[in-house]
């Protein structure tokens, strides 16, 4: 069994053991093996950087064998420098999420712990698919954990945030699945994603499918204006979740862009670049003037995300090496960053159970190790350098000066906005004096989160002051990439 | 003209029809109020039925018998071995059900579902009108007794009074379009009313009036609208053992009758044919997909899903012949036919669980009657929910392959009209998902009315759960049962 096979399979495996022996009696023994299982699915997946050969943009880690043989549909399995990250990422944050529900999650520990072990994997998958109906198999599968996650552990308003994102998200992979199944009868039988980056295609067929993976995408990125069930998911959504949701669920719109719509209809995606483009600077500019508004705290992290995954779609879409390294960059530190953002706002619910900004204020004064992180995954999210937040934005941004200088300084100012909700919501949590009996109650983080949050601070830390190893691993995936998006596809 | 081989070919059939007969005598000497010994010995008897229909199919060769009153393919063996595997689980599930609902007071239950089957078997295999239309009548007699076998209840008696009737007229409809292509051919053989038509001597008009007759006969059999006002009202109202009984196996044959007459019968009139069945598959989609989201009974809505299945299953139909060539016809069939065979399976395990929480003197068919199925029973919860995103199109389960497969035969004919029939398609099963979704709520995230424990005799429990397993395993190694339903399919038209 090859590594990729390995890492997704993995944790799949620890899910289905514990769904089936794991009783709420034994939970204990339950939340350890989850972790066992997490943790040993994370260090399968560190061989693949180890062993990730630089300097080429071809598959690596390959596993190829026949599947489904009466439609050609292969089990391949890849990655190049686009995906490695991604895959170490989910591994990455499946350790830390099951580190996250640990006390906190009471009721049937055992289908919790699994439903991440699951989705997890099935993430894993879709990073590596290189068959393009192993990829909807996946894509389409993380729907079912995500599902009972948010319906099962969720808020008060937790069944209309299950059905909607279920349902929002299916109707755009259905649209995809068409267009999977006519590039199969166009290419004369054939589900591989590479060669479909091969096969030539008219203009108007390019920009159908354009549309159709356009519409799998966007709305799980999200991008404006297919962004609204987002807040709504994450407010209803347990705080595993919702990090989950944010930091690698949204990857996988993002890198759909990059593996089918951008390679398989070049012609249409440079075409409707600009079109793209604007949506990404609405939702930069735009939702993130709604985010500043936000009296939830869920709700006004969840905004932000739309507004750093514009980023990434901007950087997508410039169509030169800066603005989309910048973008992949942006899509692993907004992994990190928004986890931890929104697991900070678990620590808080999980004491007070309020979400609001207006139940907490002083929480320094009764927290202040928490503070500490608080503040340090602030300053990340507004992109303060030598966090990672800073790394992607500043490629983007640069890329897009280059690109045009006015869609630059737009993108640019989204900095300031960044800046003006996140800080002067950690104003209003954390600063001043202690705003009421619950925050003076409040109790500081025990060594379970801070070692959660510790974790994440590394990362976010060694991702902003050391870029190296990320942009690395990518630079020739993208410059191939962006070379093979420059060549007409048209017969 | 009856040699040794005509015998050959039905011999399955005839070890079916003695046994039937052997269990209807037998079990006049049974006493146990389970009726253990009667039990035992039809699952016997139906898992011989369906090994030898296995090797038969297994042995891949076609033979005719009774000159050429029936056939026995690769297809139609499989399709029974289906079949009969169908009625063994759909009575490991029924018997405590049905003991409960005092239908066990003598063994008709078991004999009937065996004489359904051999009606079933002679649908399948049957190569001459009449042989198909005795099949059916043989199937739906038997059926018509079944939903009436509580005879003190009033619903079921209601259905099966409605069931009797529409049937009826069903089956009328079917004899009328038969006679009509016997009036117009001069044969009742399907292979010599093919010969006559391709031949191009016969009136098409008198044809097309006989086919909108067989086709409507058809429809009504599986339900498609605008021919499917009973089965709501059927599903409902019919004991559910009775239920998944017509629900069940009898779709392996409506399929394969769909193929007898259709396509060995009647392929020189698939232009026409396939312009009847789109507008049935695209009336049910609709009907059967709007309908269910209304619904608050389990099985009335599980009927109005059947009927938006049943659109999907004809979309495996229109696309075979395009342009007069027949180059996609195997590949559209076999998606129909797997999404047949991967339909039955899922069926087969939902209504089971409908049973399985049914209790004396309880129906649990309400759909709020699973409320909090995850907490009282985990595994059974998981089983229909495996089964409610399989048939909502979600992968990894086996509906989704199906879809996929029917999809891939609509696009791969490279028309405007089909390729937008599967955009219609993919958004009502986006409509579809919603009421699916419905129920996997309701078991997962409400709190449970009742704290009864759900208790399952063994051989329900490790069918139930295999059979949830299967609509698992099927989804993530499709492979088999994709390539057995192609070849399968491709030997029959190569004939």
């Amino acid at each position: 069994m090859g590594l990729l096979s390995l890492a997704i399979w993995m944790p799949i495996a620890f899910g289905v053991v514990l769904l089936a022996f794991g009783r709420d009696s034994q939970a204990r023994a339950v939340r350890w093996l989850a972790l066992v299982g997490s943790i040993a699915s994370f260090l399968v997946t560190l061989p693949l950087y180890s062993g990730f050969a630089l300097g080429t943009s071809a598959m690596q880690f390959v596993e190829k064998a026949s599947w489904i043989e009466r439609f050609n549909v292969h089990y391949h399995l890849g990655v190049d420098g686009i995906s490695l990250w991604l895959v170490l990422l989910t591994a990455f944050i499946n350790v830390i999420v099951v580190i996250a529900g640990w006390e906190v999650i009471t009721r049937k520990v055992n289908q919790y712990m699994a439903a991440f072990m699951i989705l997890s994997g099935l993430m894993i998958g879709v990073f590596s698919a290189l068959d393009g109906i192993l990829f909807y198999v996946f894509f389409e599968a993380t729907l079912i954990p995500m599902y009972l996650i948010i319906g099962i552990w969720g808020g008060p308003n937790k069944i209309y945030a299950a059905f909607k994102f279920f349902l929002y998200t299916l109707l755009g992979s259905l649209l995809m699945l068409i267009a999977l199944i006519y590039l199969y009868v166009t290419s004369g039988g054939s589900f591989d994603i590479l060669t479909w980056h091969k096969l030539p295609l008219s203009g108007s067929v390019q920009t159908l499918l354009f549309f159709a993976f356009f519409s799998a995408f966007a709305v799980k990125v999200p991008m404006w204006p297919v962004h609204t069930w987002l807040p709504d998911v994450h407010v209803e959504a347990p705080t595993g979740g919702s990090a989950v949701l944010a930091a690698i669920m949204l990857k996988l719109g993002a890198y759909g862009f990059l593996r089918f719509s951008m390679p398989i209809a070049p012609d249409a995606a440079r075409e409707w670049g600009m079109f793209i483009i604007v949506l990404s600077l609405v939702a930069v500019v735009y939702v993130g003037l709604v985010a500043m508004i936000q009296q939830d705290m869920k709700k006004l992290v969840a905004y932000s995300s739309v507004a750093h995954m514009g980023f990434v779609t901007l950087g997508f879409f410039i169509f030169n090496p800066l603005g989309v390294s910048g973008g992949i960059v942006q899509m692993i530190a907004h992994g990190f960053v928004s986890a931890a953002m929104f697991l900070s706002i678990g620590v808080l619910y999980d004491r007070v159970h309020s979400r609001e900004i207006a139940s907490y204020g002083g929480v320094v004064n009764t927290m202040p190790k928490f503070a500490a992180f608080a503040l340090f995954f602030a300053m990340a999210n507004c992109g303060l350098p030598g966090t990672a937040g800073f790394v992607g934005e500043w490629m983007v941004i640069l890329g897009a000066v280059k690109f045009n200088f006015w869609i630059g300084l737009l993108s640019a100012s989204a900095l300031i906005f960044g800046a003006a909700y996140t800080l002067w919501m950690f104003k209003r949590v954390y600063l001043g004096p202690v705003a009421n009996d619950d925050v003076k109650d409040l109790t500081d983080i025990n060594g379970r989160e801070f070692l959660m949050l510790a974790l994440l601070a590394a990362a976010v830390l060694y991702m902003g002051v050391y870029p190296k190893p990320f942009t690395d691993v990518m630079d020739t995936s993208v410059i191939d990439l962006l070379k093979h998006v420059a060549l007409s596809k048209l017969p | 003209m009856m040699d040794n081989s005509s015998w050959m070919t039905v011999y399955p059939e005839i070890v079916l029809l003695v046994m039937a007969c052997v269990i209807a005598l037998a079990d006049l000497f049974v006493k146990s109020p389970k009726r253990n010994a009667t039990y035992a010995l039809t699952l016997l008897s139906l898992g011989g039925v369906a090994w030898l229909h296995a090797m038969y199919a297994d042995a891949g060769q076609t033979l005719y018998g009774f000159g050429r009153l029936v056939v026995s393919d690769p297809m139609g063996h499989w399709l029974r071995c289906f079949a009969t595997i169908a009625v063994m689980v759909t009575l490991v599930y029924s018997r405590p059900y049905a003991a409960d609902r005092d239908m066990l007071r003598g063994g008709e239950l078991f004999s009937l579902s065996m004489f359904a089957l051999l009606g079933m078997s002679f649908m399948i295999s049957g190569q001459n009108f009449i042989v198909i239309y005795l099949g059916l009548e043989l199937l739906t007699l038997s059926s018509y007794a079944l939903v009436a076998l509580r005879r003190d209840h009033t619903q079921a008696t209601e259905a099966a009074m409605k069931y009797f009737v529409l049937g009826a007229m069903a089956s009328g409809f079917l004899l009328y379009g038969m006679s009509m292509m016997y009036g117009a051919t001069g044969s009742l053989e399907l292979s010599a009313v093919l010969k006559a038509i391709s031949s191009g001597q016969v009136n098409h008009q008198v044809l097309v009036f006989g086919l909108v007759f067989i086709v409507s006969g058809l429809a009504f059999k599986i339900g498609a609208v605008p021919f499917h006002m009973w089965i709501p009202d059927v599903y409902q109202g019919a004991p559910t053992a009775a239920t998944l009984l017509i629900g069940g196996a009898p779709k392996l044959a409506a399929f394969a009758i769909m193929i007898r007459l259709l396509v060995e019968g009647l392929l020189p009139l698939a232009f026409d044919w396939q312009q009847m069945l789109s507008v049935l598959a695209i009336g049910s989609l609709l009907i059967g997909n709007l309908a269910a989201i209304a619904q608050t009974n389990l099985k009335r809505m599980l009927a109005y899903s059947t009927i938006a299945q049943m659109g999907f299953v004809l979309l495996g139909f229109v696309a075979g012949v395009i342009n007069g060539e027949t180059t996609l016809a195997a590949n559209a069939y076999s998606s129909a036919m797997f999404y047949m065979v991967g339909y039955v399976l899922t069926t087969l395990a939902s209504f089971g669980v409908i049973m399985l929480l049914a209790r004396q003197g309880f129906e649990s068919e309400e759909i709020t009657d699973l409320a909090g199925l995850n907490h009282r029973s985990p595994l059974y919860a998981g089983v229909m929910a495996i089964c409610l995103f399989s048939l909502a199109g979600i992968p990894p389960m086996v509906g989704f392959y199906a879809k996929l497969a029917v999809l891939q035969s609509l696009i791969a004919s490279g028309q405007g009209f089909y390729i937008g029939l599967a955009i219609f398609a993919v958004l009502m099963s986006l409509i579809g998902a919603f009421y699916y979704l419905r129920v996997v709520k309701v078991m997962y995230f409400d709190e449970p009315v009742t704290a009864t424990t759900v208790a399952a005799h063994t051989d329900v429990r490790v069918v139930l759960s295999l059979n949830g397993l299967l609509v698992l395993v099927l989804g993530v190694v499709p492979g088999a049962l994709m390539a057995l339903c192609a070849d399968a399919v491709v030997r029959m038209l190569a004939v």
